[in-house]
């Protein structure tokens, strides 16, 4: 089964999913790694590791991601390769036209997969519904390609030296429609660096409203802890993105993780999920969180905290 | 300017579950309605290019009928007309984006706004594919937009915060990120209105889908967290203690 897995790089750099791509994608066949920009040559380092049997370098469009530019070269390459399966990592930029290709060719598609498994030469993807509450088993049928987006930090990167056989192809794609001007950073944090705590105490929607926040931030502070939060923290405008954990914000690994009133979405899983010990409080006994934490409890987080203000 | 919205109503789940006979999906009895919180802000949006420059907004959802409720939030936010696409549902985004495909010919708005994703199957993919399937651009994770004469200017939101500024070409297909706005709450007035505006229906038999669901289960528990109890004073106790031992 060949196996195709899109390389995905920013300002010069290959990404770590790449190479996780790459794990994943070793277990279901010889894997090939399309690099696509306007000066693959420079990349191919960072995709030639272990399990990987060739890398096809396609020159074309700018130095970064456009859609266009990715679109046109994903849907060229599997019509002149017909791959069993393409992997590309559950990104923004694969957000920007995974699904636009499967579309047109009208080949098989999953996103957000955690698990791939082969049944003879069946694909069979597992993702998650209902706020990761439920999994689903995926097939595709009558696919003779199906694209799947695995989700990040789910594999382990590949490593080591690889020697694959090197290609390139061809391809003169139609201008961009939608054009890369520059990027800008993230509004630095002007107080804290949440990268840095050794103790983080974070809030989530579970908190309800703004006026809970300086309550807590005081009990924090009490306790030596810092205060961050998750994303709908933010969208509402209570706390700036520099306090925000997870995928659109930082990644954090303190020595212990409290997060209060956290459901564990995803992209919040994915920045928090290497902290040293989790302690979760939630009312939902089914909430995502519960199954990364280490310690949980079922518990209204403001009772928690009214216990916690009587100790520090 | 004309703005379509394709909207969908999310579904979710609370702390019990069964799945139906043919086990390929939850029990709707066991699954609660709510309008898409990404396409609540891409509603928002819309409405504020059309205070800002005129035009109108339509929203779109496939689904079925009880799905209204979840255009009628919209039309009570202050969206002009609404659409149900009827004969298209199910967890497939690129089916669903083949049926929202023949509104947009029928439309021809000048921008498609879609949520990046659904909370129930976060796929972020629909937009995408419609995209595809109109011949517009896409830009996907757009956490700001600006539209002007000539290309819009989007703020395309990349991991970890960064921003890629990206000019696209209209007409176009954007994915709306949440935080873009503070979405208006609808007033009472505005909801007893919107209750009663008629809702287009159309009916749609678009094919083939881009995958089939086997079966749905509850995931392992793996080892799972070890629980405190419940009981607020003995939790805070015991966090208390964790975080001593822990963080030297």
């Amino acid at each position: 089964m060949s196996v195709l897995v899109v390389a995905e790089h920013l300002r010069g750099e290959v990404r770590d999913v790449t190479r996780e791509l790459v794990t994943a994608g070793k277990e279901l066949g010889p894997v090939t790694v399309a690099v696509i920009a306007s000066d693959p040559e420079s990349l191919v380092a960072g995709v030639d590791v272990e399990g990987v049997a060739e890398i096809v370098t396609v020159a074309a469009g700018a130095a970064e991601f456009e859609s266009d530019t990715y679109r046109q070269a994903l849907e060229a390459l599997i019509a002149a390769r017909t791959p069993k399966v393409v992997l590309i990592g559950f990104t923004v930029n694969a957000m920007g036209y995974a699904a636009a290709v499967a579309a047109k060719l009208g080949l098989g598609f999953a996103s957000d997969v955690h698990g791939v498994t082969l049944e003879g030469e069946t694909v069979v993807a597992t993702r998650s519904f209902y706020g990761g509450k439920v999994h689903g088993e995926v097939e595709f049928p009558g696919a003779a390609t199906v694209i799947l987006a695995l989700r990040p930090t789910t594999w382990p990167p590949a490593e080591g030296a690889g020697g694959a056989s090197r290609s390139t192809f061809d391809l003169a794609p139609s201008p961009s429609r939608a054009r890369h001007v520059e990027f800008v950073e993230p509004a630095a944090s002007t107080d804290v660096d949440i990268t840095q705590a050794d103790l983080l105490f974070s809030v989530g929607r579970g908190i309800g409203d703004a006026d809970a926040l300086p309550e807590l931030e005081a009990l924090a502070s009490r306790m030596g802890a810092v205060l961050s939060v998750s994303r709908p923290v933010v969208d509402a405008g209570w706390m700036p993105s520099s306090r925000q954990v997870g995928q659109s914000g930082k990644t954090v690994k303190p020595k212990v993780y409290l997060a209060f009133g956290i459901s564990g979405a995803v992209q919040h899983l994915a920045g928090m999920k290497a902290s040293g010990t989790i302690v979760a409080v939630n009312t939902d006994p089914e909430a995502s969180i519960f199954g990364v934490a280490h310690y949980g409890a079922v518990a209204d987080l403001f009772d928690v905290v009214e216990e916690l203000e009587k100790l520090y | 300017m004309r703005t379509l919205v394709c909207i969908k109503q999310v579904k979710s789940l609370g702390d019990e579950v069964e799945f139906t006979a043919d086990g390929t999906d939850v029990d709707p009895d066991y699954l609660d309605a709510a309008l898409n919180e990404w396409d609540s802000y891409a509603t928002e949006e819309a409405i504020r290019l059309r205070e800002a420059g005129g035009g109108e907004v339509v929203v779109v959802t496939c689904g079925p009928q009880e799905s209204e409720a979840a255009l009628r939030r919209c039309l009570a936010m202050g969206a002009d007309r609404a659409i149900r696409v009827e004969g298209v549902e199910g967890h497939d985004p690129i089916r669903v984006a083949r049926a929202l495909a023949e509104v947009v010919h029928d439309e021809s708005p000048e921008l498609v706004l879609c949520g990046v994703q659904s909370s129930d199957a976060v796929q972020a993919a629909t937009g995408t594919a419609l995209a595809e399937l109109v011949g517009m651009p896409c830009v996907a994770v757009v956490a700001k937009l600006e539209v002007g004469s000539g290309p819009a200017r989007v703020h395309r939101e990349l991991e970890g915060g960064l921003v890629d500024l990206v000019d696209v070409d209209l007409p176009a297909v954007l994915t709306i990120q949440t935080g873009i706005n503070e979405p208006r709450y609808a007033n009472l007035r505005a909801i007893k209105q919107a209750e009663q505006v008629e809702i287009e229906v159309r009916q749609s038999s678009a094919e083939p889908a881009s995958s089939r669901i086997r079966r749905m289960f509850t995931p392992p528990r793996g080892e799972g967290a070890e629980m405190l109890g419940s009981d607020p004073a003995e939790v805070a106790r015991r966090i208390a203690e964790i975080v001593q031992e822990r963080v030297a």
